[in-house]
């Protein structure tokens, strides 16, 4: 119960009036910007990274625990209130959240995403403890070959797995890759640098997330500005009657259940969980003719699955170092700007701060409900914003942001550069999350290859370890090789149980 | 809010759409060309893109698309060769840097060095440039992202983001000669104008009091690096 301990610990310092200060922040930020359109949390992250710089390490993460959570919730709201989702994973919950809205039931909607995202959100945290130090004892016992190893699977799994095509997936994570290569090398030799000193550092993960996804965003949008924003749905305060309870605690649960595990695999992300989860309570349901209409129980299920993946996400961020979304690479930079190495290692070498961070999850997700449920209208008028400031203000604090890395004009030059590209690859439908991906376990995997490669004195076979690196290279194949498998493999046999 | 997941991209087909020619401002130097836009264009006569008709700047990259004729409707998203010719310019690109720049690793522990990664990375992207090509002219095209105030019916607006990239460009330009305040908000104001914003004073007043109340939380209060600039003494 060693873990317990340390969780009890963590608890202590997060329930600090200071550091409950910025867990309060990073909340109510975090579910501004979720309810905002065009941010998402990992910008939010990303954005307010150069400016905690200054602070305490824990404080900072109980702040983006905050932000990590809140952006999920609100989320929530703009796909319930507006229908127009921005996130995959909100998709699902505005299928029947607008319509339960448009039906006049949109408080009701708010509400069972709010508890649906608490329950499944505390829950999930829960698991994170109970998972996380046993896959810790395992990362522990990895070599090198199985680090290059596991890496590789991330980044083929985030380009592969996610979205439909393939090769501008890989394309954004070749792209990612190049990136991270700038910069002085770990032998000392300048790569891609161009004579210029600037470069010699490599770019600031800070200034090509900023520059993807906040400029690049905001330049999008400004290209393709709706000139009459759509129709915010006026909400009251959320509430829940009795027969709402009873239709949502079920999809809850089960939502939870499908969240956790697809958040916790490389690749596993949110959209299957929650389209899963629906699918689910359309079967179970004992009104599946509101299925369309606005059933409750098709916002309980898939919001649930969202937050609970988004807990599952934090297990291999923590105890490997691999990220498998965007906020979590950005959180994954966050640590690296501390100079705190993510990995099997950070759960002996930083345990105090972990512990917060994990606790400050709990509290972080009270906080929410505490806020969310009274707060919902005034988020709702957060929908009216006017579109011009809102985008200049991304822009300005994307700026101020990039350039307080650093203090040099040359990343506001590099940020545009940067933003240029965000806005080429939403035209051309470039996915954004393998390039920031490939910029973040670029340089982490080039490391570990070399150092794999060291050990055998530059022989290939160096790169083969223990049977776990051959699982991983077997995961990677089948992955690689799925449209072949499922052409020669999957579909005679189907044909074969059909004829029979 | 594209923070937390990239849109799939579902494969569908693209509505036909206005060529656009993408302006490509002043670069800000070599970096520019592993970051910086995909050099599209695609032009076709008888556009009706109000941007087609001011004076962009042709980007100077090879496009294969730019002398291809243009075909009657459906016609496919040819810009997309720009993409094809922006990674293997990349590739190309780092190939050239790591055999002809990157010195001969003095370390003997190390047997890799530091060429192989590029060298590699480099020949993907020409392998990825191939595919791309081939999967465009077979009809492939990525799908533009969705969002709440995005109107993908609506052709891109180039006025509205040379203007913010001007904005953009004036803050970069300034923040060290002025200071924060001043050049901070100068891209506020010019940001909302070119977003169509027209309450000029109102935005001003908002302009101002952003950028003094960063300058205070941040600069003076949380200690990060924002240069006060002409006002020094002042703030």
């Amino acid at each position: 119960m060693d873990n317990f301990a340390n969780l009890l610990d963590g608890f202590a310092n997060v329930l600090t009036p200071m550091n409950l200060l910025f867990a309060l922040i990073g909340v109510t930020i975090g579910t501004a910007v979720g309810v905002l359109p065009g941010i998402g949390p990992a910008m939010t992250v990303a954005l307010l990274l150069p400016v905690t710089y200054g602070m305490e390490p824990a404080q900072a993460f109980i702040m983006f625990a905050g932000i990590f959570y809140g952006g999920m919730y609100g989320g929530s709201t703009t796909s319930i209130l507006l229908n127009t989702p921005g996130e995959s994973s909100s998709v699902v919950t505005a299928i029947e959240g607008n319509k339960m809205a448009k039906a006049g039931r949109a408080a009701q909607a708010l509400a069972t995403a709010a508890i649906g995202s608490f329950v499944a959100g505390t829950i999930a945290t829960v698991l994170l403890v109970v998972v996380t130090p046993p896959v810790v004892q395992f990362a522990i016992s990895l070599g090198a070959p199985d680090y290059f190893a596991l890496m590789l699977l991330a980044f083929v799994s985030v380009t592969a797995v996610l979205g439909a095509s393939r090769v501008r997936g890989f394309a954004s994570l070749l792209l990612g890759l190049v990136i991270g290569v700038i910069g002085i090398d770990q032998s000392g030799q300048q790569r891609l640098t161009f004579g210029l000193p600037q470069l010699a550092d490599g770019i600031d993960v800070v200034v090509v997330a900023v520059g993807i996804f906040a400029v690049g965003e905001a330049l999008w949008i400004a290209a393709h500005l709706r000139r009459r924003s759509g129709e915010v749905i006026p909400v009251g305060q959320p509430w829940l009657g009795k027969q709402d309870w009873k239709r949502s605690w079920k999809p809850w649960l089960r939502g939870t259940a499908f969240g956790f595990p697809f958040g916790a695999v490389p690749a596993g992300g949110a959209e299957i969980p929650t389209f899963l989860s629906y699918v689910t309570e359309k079967k179970l349901s004992k009104h599946p003719e509101e299925f369309g209409r606005g059933a409750i129980e098709g916002v309980a299920g898939p919001e649930a699955a969202n937050n609970a993946s988004a807990a599952g996400t934090l297990v291999p961020m923590l105890a490997i170092g691999l990220p498998t979304n965007a906020t979590a690479a950005v959180m994954l930079a966050a640590f690296e700007g501390y100079g705190i190495q993510p990995g099997p290692l950070l759960f002996t070498r930083e345990s105090s701060l972990v512990w917060t961070l994990i606790a400050s999850l709990f509290v972080g997700n009270l906080l929410l409900l505490v806020l969310n449920l009274p707060l919902a209208p005034a988020w709702a008028r957060l929908l009216r914003i006017p579109r011009p400031y809102l985008y200049a203000g991304i822009l300005f604090f994307a700026s101020m942001g990039a350039y307080a890395v650093n203090a040099q004009p040359f990343d506001l030059y590099l940020l545009l550069a940067l933003g240029l590209l965000g806005f080429g690859m939403r035209r051309f439908g470039l996915p954004i999350l393998p390039l920031i991906v490939g910029v973040i376990l670029g340089p982490r995997a080039e490391l570990q290859g070399r150092r794999a490669l060291q050990l055998s004195g530059g022989e290939l076979h160096g790169l083969v370890g223990g049977w776990v690196s051959w699982l991983i290279y077997a995961t990677i194949a089948v992955v690689l090789l799925w449209p072949l498998i499922g052409r020669f493999v999957v579909r005679p046999l189907r044909g074969r149980l059909v004829t029979a | 809010m594209s923070g937390m997941t990239t849109r799939p991209d579902r494969g569908g087909d693209l509505p036909p759409r206005p060529p656009a020619v993408p302006d490509i401002p002043a670069q800000p130097g070599p970096e520019a060309a592993a970051a910086g836009p995909p050099p599209a264009a695609a032009t076709a006569p008888g556009a009706d893109d109000p941007a087609a008709g001011r004076t962009p700047e042709e980007s100077p990259a090879a496009d294969p698309a730019a002398d291809a004729v243009a075909e009657p409707a459906p016609r496919p998203d040819r810009a997309q060769y720009g993409v094809v010719a922006f990674l293997a310019l990349v590739g190309g690109l780092v190939i050239f840097d790591a055999t002809t720049r990157i010195g001969r690793a003095i370390n003997t522990a190390d047997p890799i060095g530091p060429k192989p990664v590029p060298i590699l990375l480099g020949v993907l992207l020409l392998v990825i440039a191939v595919i791309y090509a081939v999967d465009v002219a077979r009809g492939g095209a990525g799908e533009p992202e969705a969002g709440e105030d995005v109107d993908l019916t609506v052709p891109v607006d180039w006025r509205t983001v040379l203007l913010l990239i001007g904005a953009f460009l004036v803050n970069a330009v300034l923040i060290d000669r002025l200071g924060w305040v001043i050049s901070g908000t100068i891209l506020f104001w010019g940001s909302a104008y070119a977003l169509g914003n027209r309450h000029y004073v109102r935005n001003l007043l908002i302009a101002v009091a952003l950028s003094l109340i960063t300058f205070y939380t941040f600069a003076i209060g949380l200690g990060v690096d924002l240069p006060a600039g002409v006002l020094q003494g002042i703030l």
